[in-house]
């Protein structure tokens, strides 16, 4: 393997370790607001993550919708609902031994399968621009769910609204 | 550089965020904390979406069902927050707790 190959390499295990450090902080960390700030780490390398595969419109999408709305909303729905949380004495439930346990089941299980199948790989390399093709295809081929993905989201805030007004 | 790096990493990556989120989901008591739990999850999905269809796909240009699908589970996570949220809003108005223990309202 050449350099750039075990730079390459560096680079992913840095953008993984300080995703999964930042996606750890979220789960573990008491106070609910440095969780949610840990959460907008995780969103920026899971966006570093898409810059790696070569979708870079899925990558700026990612920002602006996470870091920018989701994390916003997320934000302040923390906000809007605190007193309560600060004076609790554990942020984690009873039974969270148990469920360790099986999620470390399920890991170890998922990274087994990971290892054995035997992915069909054709690892061509992507020429160009993806983002137009990609504009086209939401527009020709993927018309009807595009359209109906807009009504839904347009459902939905208007039901986020209803349930959550006075 | 996608040449260098096996697929498995990025496979194994969206594992551990996946369990992580799920952990999140699972023990937290509080019901926003519940939601990010269920937001780690969903980018877990769109790492391996995008991942196979960087890996698999014949031609990533003119085929980029995998982008298209990673770009509405987006769109779902974010009315999924926004309704999830608007709930949590409104029970923390009614009953003053967003604890998930304390809401157990339709517990038998």
């Amino acid at each position: 393997m050449d350099l750039f190959g075990v730079i390459s390499q560096l680079v992913f295990l840095l953008v993984a370790v300080l995703t999964l450090a930042a996606g750890l902080a979220t789960v573990l960390l008491r106070n609910v607001f440095h969780a949610a700030l840990a959460l907008v780490g995780t969103f920026f390398g899971v966006a570093a993550i898409y810059l790696m595969l070569e979708a870079e419109f899925l990558a700026i999408v990612q920002i602006l919708v996470y870091v920018g709305a989701i994390a916003v909303l997320i934000l302040f729905a923390v906000m809007l609902t605190r007193g309560m949380m600060q004076t609790e004495d554990s942020n984690i439930n009873s039974q969270w031994a148990w469920a360790a346990t099986a999620i470390g089941v399920l890991f170890v299980g998922l990274f087994i399968l990971i290892l054995q199948v035997p992915w069909k790989i054709s690892g061509q390399p992507v020429v160009g621009d993806t983002t137009p093709a990609l504009g086209t295809a939401l527009l020709t081929t993927y018309l009807l769910p595009f359209e109906v993905v807009s009504v839904l989201l347009l459902a939905t805030l208007i039901g986020a609204f209803i349930i959550a007004r006075e | 550089m996608i040449n260098d790096i096996p697929l498995n990493y990025f496979l194994s990556l969206a594992a551990a965020l996946f369990c992580i989120g799920l952990f999140g989901s699972l023990a937290r008591k509080n019901a926003i904390a519940v939601l990010m739990g269920i937001e780690l999850m969903l980018n877990a999905v769109n790492i391996n979406l995008v991942a196979f269809w960087r890996y698999g796909s014949p031609d990533p240009i003119l085929n980029q069902a995998g982008i298209v699908f990673a770009l509405f589970v987006i769109t779902l996570a974010a009315a999924e927050a926004a309704i999830g949220l608007a709930l949590v809003i409104a029970i923390y108005r009614s009953r003053d707790t967003v604890n998930v223990e304390e809401i157990n309202l339709l517990k038998w």
